[in-house]
């Protein structure tokens, strides 16, 4: 079992929305919040996963310009 | 005279190079199914009548003069509303990107598709900025299931799905970020090939999750896939994921023995959370290919997890500015999902995209012991055009993002899948994923293709 994250969605939808100048109005509120839920619910099967420091993220960056 | 809206592309193809019926004809046929039908379905939200009549003059004028047709010569096709079309604003299933100019050059796989000979018929309709299952759309209409209007196409190339399982265009291309192209396929009973992740170029696409973005064909017969998939391939500068790879046509393989390849149904995850018929199809499909074995594909429900991640901040991401400016444009069931993504943190998206490199490891060992695995490729058959919720394995679940659970651990390392549609004795089709190493396309299309030859799987146009 993954952990599950301590959240109190309206709360911290709230503090996001005015840190980041998200617009936030109270009929957007309830589904923004049910969508934060889902996210904490899911992100702790693969942030929980055990991977080495020296993990490669999937996207790799190329310095030069491949071929067409 | 024959309804020419029934038939494959292929053959519609090896008609006109014949001289049976004229690429005209052809066009006039589905043009005039367009009118009739197109208010009840939603499939189109625009259609170029006069640049498909003026295609299809050109190619019964090459006929006329003795040259060699093209392979899809004459075939109409129409293309989900994220592809730029000359002329054309590209909606991408909003209402913000009508402010946009009209594109001034054809998407690249539009043109690759006139140069094969294809007529393009016009844009279809789609969920908002391709953040959708369903093919529900606040400003286009919904789009509609040919085969029971009460039911929902499946999403988000919802009208790709809509045009080609009601006979309005022979081929559809569509686009697949965690399984908008086999989601509709699925639920309209149609095949659909969602490539290698890099294979087909997305150039003159509007994106969404530019890690997770691919294009491709919904059809009703594998051969037209391959064609399709053949007339698309080739780098492109415009797109800098795009590999191309080996340009060696398929299409001359899909009919190639099956014997001698490997095909295991996939278990656990892939083995719950569905409804009985989606197992059955599976079984079904299992059985034909007498595939008993089945594999593990590792770790599955946290690649859907992490999956689920990047796109929310991926497509957060390209979408912040309007969410900020034209948040009330938006469609309420994306934009709340966007608003919700743009407050995530970096560091999730950072260990998604490590998690998603181990995965990715981890399956490809799978390959070394089968050459294909089936999944299912939707949890149900159609559900009805608002369902919000449906129940499976007796949890409650929403239907708009769980309508891929399947499909999206699979795109999510770029996979490519031939969805294969299978209808019950009574009811509505429901499709079975089958899943190939990268850029092993044409073992895909061969077992789907060995399939159809049977009668296992079939894609009719809808009665009605």
């Amino acid at each position: 079992m993954s952990r599950q994250i301590p959240f109190d969605p309206g709360a911290y939808a709230k503090a996001m929305a005015d840190a980041l100048g998200l617009p936030l109005l109270p009929d957007y509120a309830p589904a923004v919040e049910a969508n934060l839920a889902v996210a904490f619910r899911l992100a702790p099967l693969f942030l929980d996963f055990p991977l080495a420091d020296d993990a490669e993220p999937a996207p790799v960056f190329q310095a030069t310009e491949s071929e067409p | 005279m024959s309804n020419w809206t029934h038939a494959p592309a292929h053959r519609i193809a090896t008609a006109i190079s014949a001289g049976d019926v004229t690429a005209r004809t052809v066009v006039e046929q589905h043009l005039s199914a367009v009118s009739i039908r197109n208010g009840a379905l939603n499939a189109y939200t625009d259609v170029t009548a006069d640049r498909a009549r003026a295609a299809a003059d050109a190619v019964d004028l090459l006929r006329a003069q003795g040259q060699l047709l093209p392979p899809l010569a004459g075939v109409p096709f129409a293309v989900k509303n994220l592809f730029d079309v000359e002329g054309l604003v590209t909606r991408a299933g909003s209402k913000i990107n009508r402010s946009n100019a009209p594109a001034a050059d054809d998407a690249t796989a539009v043109k690759r598709m006139e140069a094969a000979g294809a007529v393009l018929l016009g844009c279809l309709n789609m969920g908002e900025y391709a953040y959708d299952f369903t093919g529900r759309n606040a400003h286009d209409g919904n789009s509609l299931n040919p085969h029971d209007i009460t039911r929902m196409t499946g999403g988000s190339s919802g009208g790709s799905g809509g045009a080609v399982a009601a006979g309005l265009a022979a081929i559809a291309l569509g686009s697949d970020t965690n399984g908008s192209i086999r989601v509709p396929a699925s639920l309209c009973g149609l095949f659909g090939l969602k490539p290698t992740y890099g294979a087909l170029s997305r150039g003159g696409t509007f994106p969404f999750v530019a890690s997770l973005d691919h294009v491709g064909p919904l059809a009703r017969s594998v051969l037209d896939l391959a064609l399709t998939y053949d007339a698309m391939r080739g780098t492109d500068p415009r797109d800098p994921a795009c590999s191309g790879g080996s340009l060696a046509p398929i299409s001359p393989l899909v009919s190639r023995d099956i014997e001698g390849l490997r095909v295991a149904t996939a278990d656990e995850y892939f083995a719950r959370t569905g409804s009985p018929e989606v197992f059955a199809a599976v079984a079904a499909v299992a059985s034909a290919l007498g595939a008993m074995q089945s594999v593990t594909i590792p770790e599955a429900h946290r690649a859907r997890a992490a999956a689920f991640t990047i796109t929310m901040i991926e497509g957060s991401a390209l979408h912040i500015d309007r969410i900020r400016d034209r948040a009330h444009d938006f469609d309420p069931e994306v934009r709340d999902r966007l608003i919700a993504g743009a407050m995530l943190p970096g560091q999730w998206y950072v260990q998604a995209q490590k998690f998603r490199r181990w995965y990715r490891t981890e399956v490809l060992k799978l390959f070394d012991c089968v050459d294909a695995i089936l999944a299912p490729a939707t949890p149900t058959s159609a559900p009805e055009v608002s369902q919000q919720t449906f129940v499976l394995d007796g949890q409650e679940l929403p239907v708009r993002p769980s309508l891929g659970l399947f499909t999206q651990p699979i795109s999510f390392i770029g996979l490519p899948v031939v969805t294969v549609p299978v209808w019950p004795a009574k009811g509505m089709p429901v499709g079975v994923q089958i899943i190939a190493a990268p850029g092993r396309e044409d073992i895909a299309l061969r077992i789907a293709h060995d399939l159809e030859r049977r009668g296992i799987v079939r894609a009719p146009v809808a009665k009605h």
